[in-house]
């Protein structure tokens, strides 16, 4: 039986279906959870060069601990919320990498240790990874001969 | 206090930028994160990134921004110090904290852990 619904109803459907009424709602989020994630970085970084580490040292450190955090919020099943509401805000952090490691490995586990978790946890790291470094060849050849031109 | 609300503010305006490619072009988080990576990479060979990392600190490092970054500076560092060889070696090995930490913590959190029942 199919659901009868007023033409009343249905524009108000329509309206919240289109493209644009959650817009702002959705970019808002994204700057919330993102700035959120980054500002518990910073405060992780500023730990760390408390402690007499150089500003590298600390970052790349920082990295470590967000990754960590990352997988742990997924792992509790929570982080798969915070990407419910703040969508590219938890993706575009280090977090968001980590989260699509542990992700599928998780879902795939009853496809085995290796073609479930081993394989699984890179569905989306794999190519981030073959790409980014990939680009880092190409940019490390550019820098190569642009040395020797120059 | 200024440098968490800078890192905050740099953050959450990169994350605006992906939320504004999935909204309008419909590409799908994976893809951001891949543009992300490497667009981090194209911006760091030319030193443009590093004047936002001076501004927003872990607003600038901790996007994926950040880690292509890392991969074209480790890149340059090694062709400095190694010639051709740093081609091939200079971005993984400055991305290896990060890469080594995604895998041995993900597959530790992968196995401990049991995914949600979906209803």
């Amino acid at each position: 039986m199919k659901k009868q619904i007023s033409k009343h109803e249905y524009q108000k459907l329509v309206e919240e279906k289109a493209p644009g009424s959650h817009f702002i709602k959705n970019l808002f989020a994204a700057f919330i959870t993102g700035g959120a994630i980054c500002a518990v970085g910073q405060i992780v970084m500023l730990i760390f060069e408390n402690f007499g580490a150089d500003k590298e040292l600390s970052a790349s450190a920082t990295s470590i601990i967000m990754i960590f955090i990352g997988a742990f919020l997924t792992g509790i099943n929570i982080y798969d919320e915070i990407g419910k509401f703040g969508g590219a805000g938890a993706s575009v952090p280090i977090t968001g990498f980590s989260n699509s490691i542990v992700s599928p490995a998780m879902e795939f586990k009853k496809e085995g240790h290796v073609m479930g978790v081993g394989a699984k946890m890179f569905l989306i790291a794999g190519p981030v990874l073959v790409y980014g470094i990939f680009a880092s060849v190409i940019a490390g050849l550019f820098y190569f001969i642009w040395k020797q031109v120059m | 206090m200024s440098e968490i609300l800078r890192a905050f503010l740099l953050g959450g305006c990169i994350c605006i930028v992906g939320q504004v490619l999935i909204d309008f072009t419909k590409i799908t988080p994976a893809r951001i994160m891949v543009l992300f990576v490497v667009t981090g990479v194209v911006l760091g060979i030319f030193g443009l990134y590093q004047p936002l990392i001076d501004w927003g600190g872990a607003g600038a490092t901790v996007p994926l921004l950040g880690f292509g970054n890392v991969l074209a500076k480790g890149v340059i560092k090694e062709v400095d110090e190694a010639g051709l060889l740093g081609i091939f070696t200079g971005g993984v090995k400055a991305a290896a904290a990060g890469i080594t930490a995604a895998i041995t913590f993900g597959y530790i959190m992968a196995i401990i852990s049991k995914p949600k029942i979906k209803s």
